[in-house]
Formats: structure tokens, C-alpha cells, sequence
């Protein structure tokens, strides 16, 4: 198998999708790059070069460069998916929600029950999330408990290029509409993938260490710290299972509530901040469903209620560390 | 010395002029009849009348196939009636009945029929433009010469989703219409207090297309300038904006006072901007149709109504079971 990164099963399921059907359009700001330019064209393939080289296969009609304008294309997008095509449309950073969120939110999340299930929106968002880049306030945000809160979205943040690779075929192929949320810092990151194509189901979570003792559940970039801590946790004896709901709407409840059924003690690590986060959600979720399974209290291990600070010695106390999912996990064993 | 006046030649065939008349005088007495049925207490909610606007809907639609979509606003019975949506189905939707066009679940401010190129009334003001521009890049990346029209008002102008919108079909060169229905308000606010320039046509000429200020109340004159605009975007010329001037008869929504209309405004326009008597005139005045004609239409469309208001009554609502479902495709 084939070690690659993010970017890389990015390009390539992008490539696939398109190549299997000619309704798949990629669409938003410099997803080519070069248009009305004096220099290269393709000279960004996306904010973060993710798309390099699809223009030059598939043309301009299907590769658009959009003006800075998410409200006119992620409308577009959503216009264009109920009347015959199956956009894919770059909202780089997820913060941008800001400027095109009614067109998300009160249009494309909306349509199918309003028009009483007489409507489909096959569209996928992708976009890119978190802190860690020293990118301030207005670049650096989660937002997926705000997006998992919209009936009519469903929400993928995968934590590794596999997943990304099978949950961004299956969204191509979704036939409603789907916010692909990205880390942004582990895009680089490389793991092993293979060529031939295949899907993963939503609603359906991964366990990405096994154990009896205490269950945590990490979303997106926090399950490898969650791991790291099982990891270290184990070598003392200590038994950590770490869930990745892979998505969070739908949200794989089941497999959660069956790992605290047997270690009765739970963890939740989410890089958002705490108030209606997803570890919350999932908190409130547990403490409702699987109460008499709980041997300790819940805890969750979030980002604080502040913006998203830009000098690196804050942003670094912002983001959950390895140094808190242990103690969090230590608190209640 | 005065030259005898010319028989103007039809611009339209008579069945298309029956036609028009029609749809006009449908929505007409749709909206007067729902304005009483919301008086009865038969309508949940709240409904805003495009009664006074209806040549613009139907001029601009009778230039329109099923393939060509259309986006509308929270205004929206006369643009679902001239794109041909069922008219009792819409009744019954507006009675949040299940048999209605949206099962019940839609109403007033979100009758859809995709099947008709309907994407939607709209209650966000500002809201369709974007997503009418992505049906007219579907046509256009699907090559099968379909346009969408935005219709929106003298609100909406001001939104900023209107002006991306607006900006995005001219850098695609996307076969989109922007009609703009100034019918004087948005809200209780007038034009000449929120358009900063005044000019709504000119401000979209501003972003690169083709924009013309038509008289709204002259059906003619609208479908003149909406058959330009839609040859264009089928011959991929990009898009078009037409500002139609009209007024509205009703207030805002069904019991809004309209303390902020001159005491004798809504009088005066319908005696001198009421586009079915204008219609009407011209029609039979050029002698292309007879008022016995017109007056046997009138007929069918007050038993039409009548039997929408019946079968709408008498429709069930929606099973309980309703509130979860259509959410998602899958889940």
C-alpha cells in the first residue's frame, strides 16, 4: 500500500468522482487559480494545492474559479445540485460559514423537507477546520457543533487520509447535502492508502484503540493525541478505548454508548470550545442513554469559551493537549 | 397632420394572449380569494399577496419551458401559478394540507414544484439570486439551453447575496434574469428611501449586463423584454436584469394597516396601474380578442378557485408521522 497524505487522496478521490461522472463539478475561490492572471494558470489548485492538476483533465467548465463570494457560489452550489448537477464546492476555510450561512442553513439544509421530500441536494463543502497554524481568530475556528446542529446536513471530519479517501467518495456519491470538514494540520500528515477505490459508510465510528478501562471520544485532529495518550496510558496498565465518530451527523451513538457499557467511564475531546460543543452533545447523549453504565462522572476536555488567540503561547493553552486528555482520563479512573 | 393609427400586428399568437390573460386573472383572484380565506382563519401563518404584480410573472414565464427554473420570493403565488404549478395543489399547501404540492410542509413562503422549474418561494428576502445562478450553471454545463430567472423585488436589490449573485453570472457568463419587481415598498419602507441610487436597473447595468427599466403594469412591454433577455441566455449572450415597475395592492402581508401609504395611494393605482384592465383594453381594443371571450375565462377561474378553496378544506392534514420525515435522503 501506498503511504499518501490528505492532499494528496484529496486530488485523487476528487479525480476519481469527476472521472466516474461528468455531473461532479469542482467550484470556489482559486480551485484553479491563474484566471484573469498574467502569470500560470492552475497556479493554486486550491487554497491549499489540494485540486493541482484537475483543470488541465477536466477544463474550466467543471473546474470554476468563483470571485471572493461564498454566498453567490455556495448558493450556486446548492442551486446547480437540485437541478442536475453534484458540486463539490471549496469553502477553504470553514470560518467563512459567516458570510454564506443563510444559503446553508435556511436554503440547502432545508430544501428536501420543505419541498416535502420532493427535492435532492447531492453537495459536498469542503472546507478546512482548527487552531495550530497561528492563524488568529477568523482562521482558525471548528464550528462543527454549529454546522451538526442543522437538521438537513450531514458533518465528516476524518482524522486520517484512509477515511478521508472513503468518507469524501461516499459524500461525492451522498445524495444530500455534506459539510467535509478538514484539519488543517493534518493535511501533510501521511498514512497508508490504497489506489483502488472504495466507501465508508456515515454514522458508522472507528476504534482506533481497544480497551476496558475508560473510553474517550476524539473528533478530527484530537484522535492521534487521544491515541498517543491510550499509548502511554497502556504501558501502566491502564486500558484506553478511543473512538473516532468519523462523523458527527449522523453520529455513530451506538458504538459509544456500547464502549462505556463496558468501561463505565468516559472522556470526550473536542477542539471546539465547550459550550454546545460536540462533547457536550455526546456528554448529554450518555448521561441520558447509558447512565446506569457510568462509573465516574463524564469529562470533557475542550478548547475554552475565547476566540481563537493568535500569539503561539496562547494558542497552544487553547488547544486540548496530550498533558489534559491524561489527566482528565487519571481524574476518573 | 395626424396619420391614421396603424392596426398593430399581435405579437402574440391568441391562444398565447387567452393564455395570458388567464394566468393573469388566476393569480388575481387566487390572491383575492386567499386573502379571505386567511380572513377566515383557513390559512396558519401568515401570506403576502402579489395582487397588481401579475403581468410581470406571467410575461416573464410564458417565455419559459418546464426545463427553466425559476426562483422567487416570500411573495411567491403568482410566480408558482405562471410557471405552472397546480393551483389547487398550491391551495392546499397553503392550508398545510398533506395533498398539498409540499405535503404540507412548505406553505406559503416555500411552494416548490422542481418538476414545473420551480425552486421555491423564498422567505429569506435576498435569498434565491445565488442558488438561480447555480441552476443557470447547471444548464450551462449541461449544454441544454435552459435559463433561471431570479425574480425578486426592490428589497431584495439591496441584499448583498443579489449584487454576488448578480456580479457571479456575469463573470460566468451564466443565462440567468434578475427581474427586479419594484412595487414601491419593502416592507413599510420606500424605494426612494433604501435604493441609495434610485435606480435599480441602472446599478445592475453597473455589474456588467444588459438592464432595462420596463412599465410593469403593461404585460407587453414586459414580456418584450423578457423574451430579449431569455433568447440571449439561451444563445449563451449571459445574463440580464429588468427592473419592472408596478405596485402592489395589498399591504405587506394579509392585515398589514398600510399606515405608510398616502390615505388615497392604493385607489389611485388601482384605477391607473392595474396591468388586467390595461390588458384587457389593449386586447380588445387592437379587436385580437372579445370581451366574451375574456368574460367566459373569468368564469372558469372563479369555479377553479371555488373548488380549490373546497377540495383544500376538505384535505387532510398531515399525518403526525410527517414531522420526521424528508429530512435527509439517506441517513
Amino acid at each position: 500500500m501506498t503511504m499518501k497524505t490528505i492532499r494528496q487522496v484529496i486530488n485523487e478521490t476528487m479525480r476519481n468522482e469527476m472521472r466516474r461522472d461528468p455531473r461532479v463539478i469542482l467550484i470556489g475561490e482559486d480551485v484553479a487559480g491563474g484566471a484573469g492572471g498574467t502569470g500560470e494558470d492552475d497556479a493554486l489548485g486550491g487554497a491549499f494545492g489540494a485540486y493541482k492538476g484537475l483543470v488541465g483533465e477536466f477544463g474550466r467548465e467543471r473546474v470554476i474559479d468563483t470571485p471572493i463570494s461564498e454566498s453567490a457560489f455556495i448558493g450556486a452550489a446548492g442551486g446547480a445540485a437540485c437541478t442536475g448537477l453534484r458540486p463539490v464546492a471549496d469553502l477553504m476555510f470553514v470560518d467563512f460559514v459567516g458570510v454564506c450561512f443563510d444559503q446553508i442553513y435556511n436554503q440547502i439544509a432545508k430544501f428536501r423537507y420543505m419541498f416535502g421530500g420532493k427535492s435532492e441536494t447531492p453537495l459536498v463543502i469542503l472546507s478546512a477546520i482548527g487552531a495550530g497554524q497561528r492563524c488568529g481568530a477568523q482562521h482558525s475556528q471548528m464550528l462543527h457543533p454549529m454546522l451538526t446542529a442543522v437538521p438537513g446536513l450531514k458533518v465528516v471530519m476524518p482524522s486520517n487520509a484512509y477515511d478521508t479517501k472513503g468518507l469524501l467518495t461516499t459524500a461525492i456519491r451522498d445524495n444530500d447535502p455534506v459539510m467535509f470538514l478538514q484539519h488543517k494540520l493534518l493535511l501533510d500528515q501521511k498514512w497508508e492508502v490504497p489506489d483502488e477505490e472504495y466507501t465508508i459508510p456515515f454514522g458508522e465510528a472507528a476504534f482506533t484503540r481497544e480497551g476496558d478501562d475508560v473510553t474517550i471520544v476524539a473528533l478530527s485532529s484530537m484522535v492521534h493525541k487521544a491515541n498517543a495518550v491510550a499509548d502511554k496510558l497502556a504501558a501502566e496498565g491502564i486500558s484506553v478505548e478511543v473512538i473516532d465518530p468519523r462523523t458527527t451527523s449522523p453520529l455513530d451513538e451506538e458504538a459509544i454508548l456500547e464502549s462505556v457499557e463496558v468501561t463505565g467511564r468516559l472522556v470526550i475531546v473536542d477542539e471546539a470550545s465547550e459550550r454546545c460543543s460536540l462533547a457536550a452533545d455526546i456528554s448529554s447523549i450518555v448521561a441520558e442513554k447509558g447512565f446506569s453504565s457510568l462509573r465516574a462522572p463524564i469529562r470533557k476536555v475542550t478548547a475554552p469559551h475565547t476566540p481563537v488567540p493568535f500569539a503561539p503561547a496562547l494558542e497552544d493553552l487553547y488547544v486540548p493537549d496530550e498533558a489534559k486528555i491524561e489527566n482528565a482520563v487519571r481524574e476518573i479512573l | 397632420m395626424p396619420k391614421a393609427k396603424a392596426k398593430t400586428p399581435m405579437p402574440l399568437s391568441r391562444e398565447e394572449l387567452l393564455r395570458a390573460y388567464r394566468t393573469m386573472k388566476t393569480i388575481r383572484v387566487f390572491e383575492e380569494r386567499m386573502c379571505k380565506e386567511f380572513e377566515n382563519g383557513n390559512i396558519p401563518g401568515f401570506v403576502h399577496m402579489y395582487d397588481g404584480q401579475e403581468a410581470i410573472a406571467t410575461a416573464v414565464c410564458m417565455n419559459l419551458t418546464d426545463q427553466d427554473y425559476i426562483g422567487s420570493t416570500h411573495r411567491g403565488h403568482g410566480h408558482c401559478i405562471a410557471k405552472g404549478c397546480d393551483v389547487k395543489s398550491m391551495m392546499k399547501e397553503i392550508m398545510a394540507k398533506t395533498t398539498g404540492l409540499c405535503r404540507g410542509k412548505g406553505g406559503s413562503m416555500h411552494i416548490a414544484d422542481l418538476e414545473k422549474g420551480m425552486l421555491g418561494a423564498n422567505a429569506i428576502v435576498g435569498g434565491a439570486p445565488p442558488l438561480c445562478v447555480g441552476a443557470a450553471l447547471s444548464a450551462k454545463t449541461l449544454k441544454n439551453g435552459g435559463v433561471a430567472v431570479a425574480f425578486t423585488g426592490d428589497g431584495a436589490s439591496n441584499q448583498g447575496t443579489v449584487f454576488e449573485a448578480m456580479n457571479f453570472a456575469v463573470v460566468l457568463q451564466l443565462p440567468a434574469l434578475f427581474i427586479y419587481e419594484n412595487n414601491g415598498y419593502g416592507e413599510a419602507t420606500g424605494v426612494s428611501y433604501a435604493v441609495g441610487s434610485g435606480d435599480i436597473a441602472g446599478r445592475a447595468a453597473a455589474f456588467g449586463m444588459p438592464a432595462t427599466k420596463v412599465d410593469g403594469t403593461d404585460f407587453f412591454a414586459v414580456y418584450e423584454a423578457a423574451r430579449e433577455a431569455v433568447e440571449r441566455g439561451r444563445v449563451g449572450g449571459g445574463p440580464t436584469s429588468i427592473e419592472a415597475i408596478t405596485t402592489r395592492f395589498s399591504g405587506h402581508f394579509v392585515g398589514d394597516a398600510q399606515l405608510y401609504r398616502a390615505k388615497d395611494e392604493v385607489k389611485r393605482f388601482r384605477d391607473t396601474m392595474d396591468c388586467l384592465p390595461i390588458f384587457r383594453q389593449r386586447v380588445t381594443g387592437e379587436k385580437w380578442l372579445t370581451d366574451t371571450e375574456l368574460a367566459d375565462i373569468d368564469a372558469e377561474i372563479d369555479i377553479l378557485i371555488d373548488e380549490a378553496v373546497a377540495e383544500g378544506l376538505a384535505a387532510p392534514s398531515p399525518d403526525l408521522s410527517e414531522l420526521y420525515t424528508d429530512v435527509y435522503c439517506s441517513y
